[in-house]
């Protein structure tokens, strides 16, 4: 019985990864499951996002502040998270930007961005 | 339950970049909250609104099972929790992911006199990868123009 | 009297609150959150604000198409000469410390001059894709 008590609140203490692996699992599953081209970049941006919080909540100190040196604090969170998850933050924007820009030559090209329906009129010509 | 209205979609992920935005800033990361709340819901909210006025607002209904996606989303969430399942909890501070922190924090001020701990190893400490990400930046900018730079876009059987 | 009456005015009372913040946010990155990347997003939101509202012709006006696809490669140039200076006075590449009189303040123009950059390539940027994307026009 101690132990089922000990397993749940171990499972409780790491809620920061149950949220991430819950996000990046969605942003999966969108990315897999829809054909449409505009809604796989937005699941793509998900699961990003979610690798984000990863990251950023392990760097973090429950009792501590955000880690801009001031002379009443102590106790800073890491900030090592912070600098690569805002290079990861910039470059995500641009490969999305991209990704769009991709996405309106292919609807040009084909005439729609359904991925069923451009693999069909691939097959045809 | 589909959202099959792209518009929704689009006004969906704005908020959802804002809640994120929140949540960084209550987890202490206050320049990825500014970072996340100006890039994800600003103005990638305005490059998806620009690439839904270019094509459809409309997804079609769908035409495959979703038991396949499904199976391989639950298989990976089954991997990923076995994976991080070792990991310390949340918010304490004596683990190894914490060591190298106090050293950048004890030094900033002395070496760079900049406050911002994340401001100095992003521009001092850690200055190559900020090159790269400027770089990359450079490229996304110059695909993008190549991609849709002439006003005009051509036909669909001409050769481009 | 047009429809959107009170977008143009209310936006016409905040550009320039918008531009001086990206601007703020700039130069106070040393002392609070910011830092080139955040103003720079803010800056080209400016811009975008102003062509919705106002219409793509008079922001291609304002701000020319030509003057922004020059001002994204100068960022990269100015963040990779601040290096190469870094080179010329002694050190290795990205050394600020050789920068100024003594290291701390080396280090301190260092910083500035590559923010700088970051912010022109990044304002740039996202104003240049905006122009692209709003300046294509549908068949």
């Amino acid at each position: 019985m101690s132990d089922l008590i000990a397993l749940a609140g171990d499972v409780v203490a790491h809620y920061n990864q149950w949220i991430t692996v819950f996000l990046m699992v969605s942003g999966l599953y969108i990315v897999i499951a829809r054909g449409n081209m505009v809604k796989k970049l937005v699941g793509l941006s998900l699961f990003q996002t979610s690798v984000y919080l990863l990251y950023i909540s392990a760097g973090k100190i429950l009792s501590g502040t955000a880690p801009i040196i001031d002379p009443h604090f102590t106790v800073y969170s890491h900030p090592l998270p912070h600098v690569l998850i805002l290079t990861a933050i910039v470059v995500g924007i641009a490969t999305m930007a991209v990704g769009l820009a991709l996405v309106v030559r292919i609807n040009e090209a084909y005439g729609t961005i359904e991925e069923d329906e451009i693999f069909k009129r691939d097959d045809d010509r | 339950m589909r959202v099959r209205n792209l518009f929704a979609v689009v006004v969906l992920s704005g908020i959802y970049s804002f809640l994120m935005a929140s949540v960084l800033l209550v987890l202490d990361a206050v320049d990825v909250a500014l970072t996340e709340a100006s890039v994800g819901a600003g103005v990638g909210t305005v490059l998806l609104l620009g690439t839904l006025y270019l094509t459809k607002t409309e997804e079609a209904r769908p035409v495959h099972s979703i038991l396949l996606p499904l199976f391989v989303a639950v298989g990976t969430a089954a991997v990923l929790i076995w994976g991080v399942s070792a990991t310390p909890p949340f918010g304490i501070a004596d683990t190894p992911v914490q060591l190298a922190g106090p050293d950048y924090i004890h030094r900033s001020l002395a070496e760079t006199g900049i406050a911002n701990v994340v401001s100095s190893v992003l521009a001092s400490y850690r200055g190559f990868d900020t090159l790269g990400e400027t770089t990359v930046i450079f490229t996304a900018g110059i695909a993008v123009l190549m991609l849709l730079k002439h006003a005009i876009p051509p036909g669909p059987d001409r050769k481009d | 009297m047009r429809l959107d009456v009170i977008l143009r005015v209310v936006t016409k009372v905040i550009l320039p609150f918008m531009l001086v913040f990206a601007i703020y946010v700039q130069f106070h990155g040393d002392y609070g959150p910011g830092g080139g990347f955040q103003a720079g997003v803010i800056a080209g939101a400016t811009i975008i604000l102003y062509a919705l509202i106002y219409g793509l012709a008079p922001a291609r006006r304002l701000v020319p198409a030509a003057l922004v696809e020059a001002m994204i490669p100068l960022g990269v140039l100015i963040y990779a000469g601040v290096g190469v200076v870094g080179w010329l006075t002694g050190g290795n590449y990205l050394d600020y410390s050789h920068l100024a009189h003594d290291p701390v303040h080396g280090q301190e123009w260092g910083v500035f001059l590559v923010e700088a950059g970051v912010f022109v390539t990044v304002s740039a940027t996202m104003v240049a894709i905006f122009y692209a994307f709003a300046g294509r026009g549908r068949r």
